[in-house]
């Protein structure tokens, strides 16, 4: 008799979904699958809009990674407009998206995925979370949760608020930078390095010991590897420039593809549907699908890059390289390296926005380019938190938008995690699975950390309906534990 | 998410409350019996989302509607405009994903019991179960969201009022 199992839902991810274990009639292992139970139809009710609004309208698809959307359609708003945006606009977007890359991994790191770590597979999973951090290390939980201030903080200077700011806008952004936000950017930014370093060597000493078979069976397999890169090459989260493009590696670090064009998406990247999820499946179409499998996000940004082009960045990256036991010019292709990679991204964003606040350029009033609508179909690209995103836009001469396609950077690692499930699933399940037995939860614990190391943010395909029950306790000045409030 | 902006304050609630149930903040994979409160956040779509409300309900002494998805179906609820009174709006919007933007294996997703269903219409919370306080905004801020926690800590009702507390968006 056949069997399935199913781990519902899959948390401490952004959204909604499970995993289904299916066992044979001897109770071996046939595979393991990621479903993405939740679909809104944003391609569809974005229809009628003005291209004005998506970036209002996208960036509620999240709360972790608006800014991504915003970006892209903002940018995709700029080819509509047909203009080039101020050199202080477009360094203003940059800051915004490296203080949106730094919250979201830090929240990665500490909040969703540290307990696995640091509190420990075996852990109570009631215990086996953020508030479980904060109760056995309140240090290193209040320094992640300050280092996800630090990134919210900057967007909130900019945009206004921290989550949904319709700061940046087709031809540039709203406002410029004060110089008080500067100063605070600038007073800041030694505890954030601080915070950094520290998780940096915690997980390096982790890795060094309890995660290396993790290291070794999480989702470790071939594939092919997609970010941007700038014109040298170098790693790149916003705008590759003139020279620069989408990069394609293979495993064995060959450039299967450079310098790519959004504008040319659909010719390269195609997308399947499985009946059992909602989430899509992107693939590499010169390799047909599945075969076609790829990765994005932090791995992949640093895989396809050549280096980071800053110097602490770059030696961390160097030893990111090191560690991952490849030879030279080879992808690291164990997905489990994606926390290491994020905390190397972290770097490279910290770097990059003290550049950025000590160029006096940031600071010129120009922000914004206007015009009219010039163009009816675009493209717009950003390197979101969890990789590469396509916003494409195709509007009539009101600039009503016709038709949307939308392609998520967490839709495009949905191979690589269907095939880090079933990995997983093979290295830790017992072969075969009594009939009558459960599997013990540390064993499904391990599966869903699989899917963690993606960072998947599945409202970006979704949206997810999140609870934060909480239970009130109102107790007395000695203790006591009061009576339960009575409603209204 | 903007729950996790409440930043270092979350050190305070922790010594006040326990959070039984979170897809972010806890591995715990069954909503309890027995629970002071609720923030339940999103419009209701699906019939995974219907039953978890409906439960959610049952168990919960006070629901929270938690943000402008839920209090108003908001940016979900755009789907229920593609059609007249928002009929069939789910297949619309289906057929245009997985149909007409799909280049492989075209197919609307079925699975029974693994993929839920969307319902024909997005819904508010309200409008499903009754819901004792709503806390509006896109997301609430951090100072909203405590502006609404920190006087059922004390036991008391929150009394929201004016624009920097009602606003949505």
């Amino acid at each position: 008799m056949s069997r399935t199992i199913t781990i519902d839902p899959v948390t401490r991810i952004e959204g909604h979904a499970r995993i289904t274990l299916q066992l044979d009639a001897d109770g071996r292992l046939e595979g393991a699958r990621f479903h993405v139970v939740e679909y809104r139809g944003f391609e569809r009710f974005c229809e009628g809009h003005p291209f004005t609004e998506m970036a209002g309208i996208t960036a509620r698809i999240c709360g972790i990674c608006p800014v991504s959307h915003l970006l892209a359609a903002a940018k995709t708003g700029d080819k509509l407009l047909a203009v080039t945006i101020p050199p202080a606009a477009e360094k203003l977007r940059r800051l915004l998206n490296l203080a949106q890359l730094t919250q979201s991994h830090a929240l990665s790191f500490f909040h969703l995925s540290s307990p696995d770590f640091l509190l420990g597979w075996e852990c109570d999973p009631a215990k086996r979370n953020v508030f479980g951090l904060m109760a056995a290390d309140p240090e290193l939980a209040r320094s992640g949760i300050r280092l996800r201030q630090f990134g919210q903080q900057i967007l909130e200077l900019l945009g206004g608020r921290k989550i949904h700011a319709a700061w940046a806008v087709p031809g540039g952004v709203r406002s410029p930078l004060s110089p008080e936000a500067r100063e605070w950017i600038l007073g800041r930014l030694p505890e954030a390095k601080a915070t950094v370093t520290t998780a940096l060597e915690l997980y390096k000493q982790l890795l060094d010991g309890p995660l290396q078979r993790e290291q070794r069976t999480f989702g470790d397999f071939e594939s092919l590897f997609l970010g941007l890169v700038n014109g040298e090459g170098q790693w790149e989260h916003i705008e590759g420039g003139p020279q620069g493009g989408l990069r394609i590696r293979a495993s064995d670090g060959s450039i299967v593809a450079d310098r790519l064009s959004e504008d040319d998406y659909a010719s390269f990247l195609g997308e399947a549907v499985e009946p059992w999820s909602y989430l899509k499946f992107p693939y590499y179409k010169p390799l047909g699908y599945p075969q076609g499998i790829y990765r994005v996000g932090p791995l992949a940004r640093l895989n396809v890059c050549d280096r980071v082009g800053t110097p602490w960045a770059d030696a961390e990256l160097e030893e990111l390289r090191q560690r991952s036991g490849v030879g030279p010019g080879r992808m690291i292709t164990s997905s489990f390296a994606y926390h290491h990679a994020r905390l190397v991204e972290i770097v490279a964003c910290l770097e990059a926005i003290e550049r950025l606040v000590c160029d006096e350029e940031l600071m010129h009033g120009r922000i914004r380019a206007r015009a009219s609508l010039n163009r009816n179909e675009a493209v717009g690209v950003s390197e979101a938190p969890r990789g590469t995103l396509f916003h494409h836009y195709r509007v009539d001469d009101h600039g009503l938008i016709t038709r949307v396609n939308l392609i998520i950077a967490t839709g495009q690692n949905n191979l690589a995690m269907n095939s880090t499930v079933t990995q997983i699933a093979r290295e830790f399940i017992p072969d075969p699975v009594p009939a009558d037995a459960e599997i013990p939860e540390p064993l499904l614990n391990r599966i869903e950390a699989g899917i963690r190391c993606f960072d998947p943010c599945l409202s970006c395909s979704t949206h997810a309906a999140g609870q934060m029950p909480l239970r009130l306790e109102l107790r007395a000045a000695d203790g006591r534990l009061l009576a339960e409030r009575s409603r209204g | 998410m903007s729950f996790l902006d409440l930043d270092e304050f979350l050190f305070d609630l922790a010594e006040q409350v326990e959070i039984v149930f979170s897809p972010v903040a806890s591995d715990i994979k069954t909503y309890p019996e027995g629970v002071d409160l609720c923030l339940v956040e999103g419009a209701v779509a699906n019939a995974d989302n219907l039953e978890l409300a409906l439960q959610v309900r049952r168990r919960t002494a006070v629901v929270v509607s938690f943000g402008d998805c839920a209090v108003t179906a908001n940016v979900p609820g755009l789907r229920n405009l593609i059609t007249p009174g928002g009929r069939d709006s789910a297949m619309a919007a289906l057929q245009r994903s997985y149909l007409e933007l799909a280049d492989s294996q075209a197919q609307i997703p079925v699975a029974p019991g693994v993929v839920p269903e969307l319902l024909p219409r997005v819904l508010p919370l309200h409008e499903v179960i009754p819901v004792d306080v709503y806390l509006p905004g896109c997301p609430p801020s951090a100072a909203r969201i405590r502006a609404c926690l920190e006087p059922m800590l004390r036991g008391e009702r929150p009394r929201l009022e004016g624009p920097e507390m009602l606003r949505f968006g």
